[in-house]
């Protein structure tokens, strides 16, 4: 028999645990979520990750070892944004009706909560490299550490704060609404969409189709629009 | 279709948009460029879209697993978050605040202003 610490260095080099500890931390995560009937305060990748964390700090495992496994569940971030082509395929005859206030809203939307985060970052005193990695926090991952990375942002400190600012709009956003009496699902849905991305669109769905199909849309939108509007706005900015 | 047909069909077009984006320079990134080089194909392949969307909806399903990993990340940005944790905090909740309220003001407006235009 092997000793534990055998185990432990087999383990330690292996990609494996890493991977495994990621899903069975998501899965648990996800049945506490879903048996207490979606409670916005159980938001299954905010648990995850603290349970996560909390294991990599008991455990004394950096974070390098760790995502040596979880890689190969960030790489699919890739693939999963090119398949948000076809939504948006199955979107197309709502998206004709719409196109014209939906995009002027995605705009405005990506602009106000990218530049919004600067300002108000900056007006705290924040350092010029964590402003940056804000603007496109509103954006779903993959997209927005490519921005960070085009902008002069940090793009891993871009991933934190895309999937707080996500986490954020899906706690608050369908009571927000319910306050400022806004009732239209197209709306509501855009307005997650654009600004809490992916985890928003998530949220969406659990109120209505038609509210995470525009969820989805405007996230997809907003992912390939952010890309040409984020950077021509920062150096409007910079050159006043 | 097969899931790993629809797999590899995702990452062949991921892999044109990294190629173009890198070959031309441009300020995109590849995924993005992926999906809509795949989105245009689709416009003249209805039928390929309906065989990739049962799979590409488990897929979609569960998005949010997807930033788990990237999340973790928070671990090496400690120093940082512990010097500037107000501002971070603050930043982000009134900004996805902002951000969700001004994001449908627009939308209604712009319902409201082509709705009643159509009535003239």
């Amino acid at each position: 028999m092997q000793t534990h610490s055998a185990i432990w260095v087999y383990l330690s080099a292996s990609p494996l645990w890493g991977l495994t500890l990621t899903l069975v931390c998501y899965l648990l995560a996800l049945k506490i979520y879903r048996q207490a009937n979606h409670h916005p305060l159980l938001n299954p990748v905010g648990w995850s990750i603290l349970m996560i964390i909390t294991v990599l700090v008991v455990g004394d495992i950096s974070y390098p070892s760790y995502f040596s496994g979880a890689q190969f569940i960030h790489f699919l971030l890739g693939p999963v944004t090119v398949a948000l082509a076809i939504p948006l395929f199955f979107q197309l005859e709502k998206l004709k009706k719409v196109w014209l206030p939906l995009s002027v809203a995605l705009v405005v939307g990506m602009t106000v909560s990218g530049f919004s985060a600067y300002f108000i970052a900056q007006a705290l005193g924040a350092s010029e490299q964590t402003m940056l990695s804000m603007i496109p926090k509103s954006v779903t991952a993959p997209v927005a550490m490519g921005i960070a990375e085009k902008t002069g942002g940090l793009p891993t400190l871009t991933a934190v704060f895309v999937v707080m600012t996500g986490i954020f709009g899906a706690f608050i956003g369908t009571s927000l609404f319910k306050l400022f009496r806004i009732q239209d699902d197209t709306v509501k849905g855009v307005a997650m969409g654009v600004t809490a991305h992916g985890l928003g669109t998530a949220r969406s769905f659990q109120v209505s189709p038609e509210m995470g199909a525009f969820a989805g849309l405007a996230m997809a939108l907003a992912a390939s629009l952010s890309a040409f509007v984020l950077p021509v706005v920062l150096s409007l900015l910079k050159s006043f | 279709m097969q899931f790993l047909t629809v797999m590899t069909l995702l990452l062949i077009f991921q892999l044109s948009g990294e190629l173009l984006v890198l070959s031309w320079d441009l300020p995109v990134p590849g995924p993005v460029l992926g999906m809509m080089l795949m989105f245009l194909v689709l416009l003249f392949k209805h039928k390929v879209a309906h065989q990739m969307r049962p799979a590409t909806e488990q897929l979609l399903s569960h998005l949010s697993l997807l930033f788990i990993p990237a999340g973790v990340g928070v671990m090496v940005h400690v120093v940082r978050l512990e010097q500037e944790w107000i501002a971070i905090l603050v930043a982000i909740f009134l900004s996805t605040l902002i951000g969700l309220l001004v994001t449908a003001w627009t939308m209604q407006l712009m319902m409201k202003l082509l709705h009643s235009k159509d009535i003239k």
